[in-house]
């Protein structure tokens, strides 16, 4: 069943503040294997002009899709989840996301397509700190995949 | 931002220094605490089976957050990095032995833009075979 158009532009209230801790990026850079000091060193990423540890680039997703969540499971938009896999992704930065941060989340859908069965949804998520300043947008390509199109293993990840 | 390349001693067509990345099961444990991603794919081969994969899958993150390490090691600062995208386009099985699999990634400047900032192109394969597609760094040099 195709989704409904009358979505696309639809923005969903911002999310409650995600705080950025030391530790989290700590545990995130050792769990990509990351040994850069400017994830774990205060000095070293003064050094580099921050005013704290930064987050390596891709940590604000687990940010940005905790907040598609509202998307993704509006019962009203009726998105399937469980065929859901994640086709492309795109991050933009302002600044770096840092420890201490107070972060934001408004999801917006930006289209929503149909193709060969598949539903496919783009979500922004502008990530906002306490000061209303813009930090990063994410932009996640969620596809559904139909239950009569074919199963491909090859392409997209959950 | 201080990344340590300068835009003036790069040209399209450099080579960044490529790294392999190994990714075994434990690895995939690691990074579902770290990320908050729990689904079963990624840590249970009969799940995975079940929803027709060839076994457990590497998180697309993971493969995103590998590949970016080019860039950053290349620039050292991080938040040089302005923009980042990719495609998934093929997942990275993960055998249940000690070897796992390796993430390749190479990555050569696509394109010099205004402003100190440059285009970096990456290819990412696993296996002999592209996992990422259309996988784009734009960083600002010094």
């Amino acid at each position: 069943m195709a989704l409904d158009q009358s979505f696309v532009g639809r923005s969903y209230p911002p999310t409650e503040p995600y705080e950025v801790g030391r530790e989290k990026i700590r545990e995130f850079a050792e769990a990509v294997g990351d040994a850069n000091p400017a994830y774990t060193d205060p000095e070293a990423a003064k050094a580099l002009g921050h005013p704290d540890v930064i987050a390596p680039p891709t940590f604000v997703f687990a940010i940005t899709f905790k907040a598609a969540g509202q998307v993704v499971r509006d019962p009203q938009l009726g998105l399937d989840y469980d065929r859901v896999v994640h086709g492309d992704q795109k991050f933009s930065y302002v600044r770096p996301l840092r420890a201490g941060d107070r972060l934001t989340v408004t999801s917006t859908i930006e289209t929503i397509r149909s193709m060969a069965g598949n539903e496919i949804l783009d979500v922004r998520g502008e990530v906002h700190d306490e000061a209303g300043e813009h930090v990063a947008t994410a932009w996640t390509k969620l596809v559904a995949r139909g239950a009569d199109a074919e199963q491909d293993t090859t392409a997209g990840e959950a | 931002m201080t990344a340590k390349i300068a835009y003036d001693d790069v040209e399209v067509g450099t080579e960044l220094p490529a790294r392999t990345f190994p990714v075994t099961r434990d690895t995939l444990v690691r990074y579902a605490g770290a990320s908050g991603d729990f689904n079963p794919i990624h840590w249970n081969e009969r799940f995975a089976k079940e929803v027709g994969l060839p076994d457990v899958i590497a998180h697309g993150m993971f493969t995103m957050a590998e590949a970016v390490r080019v860039v950053t090691d290349w620039t050292g600062d991080p938040g040089a990095v302005v923009e980042y995208g990719v495609r998934f386009t093929r997942p990275v099985v993960v055998p249940d032995d000690d070897k796992g699999a390796v993430i390749e990634v190479t990555g050569k400047v696509a394109a010099k833009l205004e402003d100190h900032i440059v285009r970096v192109d990456l290819t990412v394969t696993s296996g002999g075979q592209k996992v990422l597609g259309m996988s784009r760094a734009v960083v600002r040099l010094a």
